[in-house]
């Protein structure tokens, strides 16, 4: 199951905070598609993701200045 | 396992606490254990009630908590002006998407953040577990602290 997760209006620590509730509600294989600013989320999402356990499975482009990540629990 | 933070809350300063629970929130997220030691006026950040309240035992406790309040009316650090600034900073906070002091106290919670106070001011102040946030699991002193924080990065605030 894929989920989403918008934190571009979103600030430190609430970015990777928001992510980390999200991931934790989330079934092992279920996979969370965020959308965040470049900058600070976009290294520490991935990374804080990581951290969990989680699979970055990828990091795309979207409109300047976002772009997508998906993690896979 | 990441190394743990513990965070000491001395300060029942607004811009202080923020700080405080910016840390702790943010460690957490990122796979710190963190513990936030309440201890003097930092525990007016984790009273039950929000505001000023006659709790504490004793005339001059009762007196003192009142005088402190609760989180909903934490100073500034400076430039307070009388208890205005803080509901100004809130207001700029929320209209700039930053978490508030409120949303981060939440976000601790959630993200399980050990939350504990401190035996000695508890005692000073009169306060018992009750006058407390549910959410604070512990009153311990200092030598739990230390035990808690071995390995652990201390940060005073």
């Amino acid at each position: 199951m894929v989920h989403f997760l918008d934190i571009t209006k979103e600030h430190c620590p609430m970015t990777f905070v928001k992510v980390k509730l999200k991931l934790e509600q989330l079934a092992a294989g279920d996979r969370l598609e965020v959308l965040l600013n470049e900058g600070e989320p976009l290294s520490n999402v991935p990374k804080s993701a990581r951290q969990q356990g989680c699979k970055v499975i990828s990091i795309t482009p979207d409109q300047p200045p976002f772009h997508r990540v998906v993690i896979e629990k | 396992m990441e190394q743990k933070l513990s965070i000491v809350c001395f300060s029942g300063d607004f811009d202080k606490a923020v700080a405080a629970f910016t840390l702790a929130t943010g460690g957490a997220a990122t796979g710190r254990p963190v513990t936030m030691f309440f201890t003097f006026w930092g525990l007016n950040l984790v009273k039950k009630r929000s505001g000023r309240t006659w709790i504490g035992k004793g005339l001059l406790a009762r007196f003192f908590n009142f005088l402190m309040g609760g989180p909903g009316n934490v100073p500034l650090s400076r430039l307070n002006f009388g208890g205005v600034s803080p509901r100004l900073m809130r207001g700029m906070m929320k209209k700039n998407n930053v978490a508030t002091l409120e949303d981060l106290i939440e976000a601790a919670k959630a993200l399980n953040v050990n939350l504990v106070a401190c035996e000695m001011s508890m005692n000073i102040l009169g306060i018992t577990l009750d006058d407390l946030l549910p959410e604070i699991k512990e009153v311990i002193g200092v030598s739990t602290f230390l035990d808690y924080s071995r390995d652990a990065q201390i940060i005073f605030i």
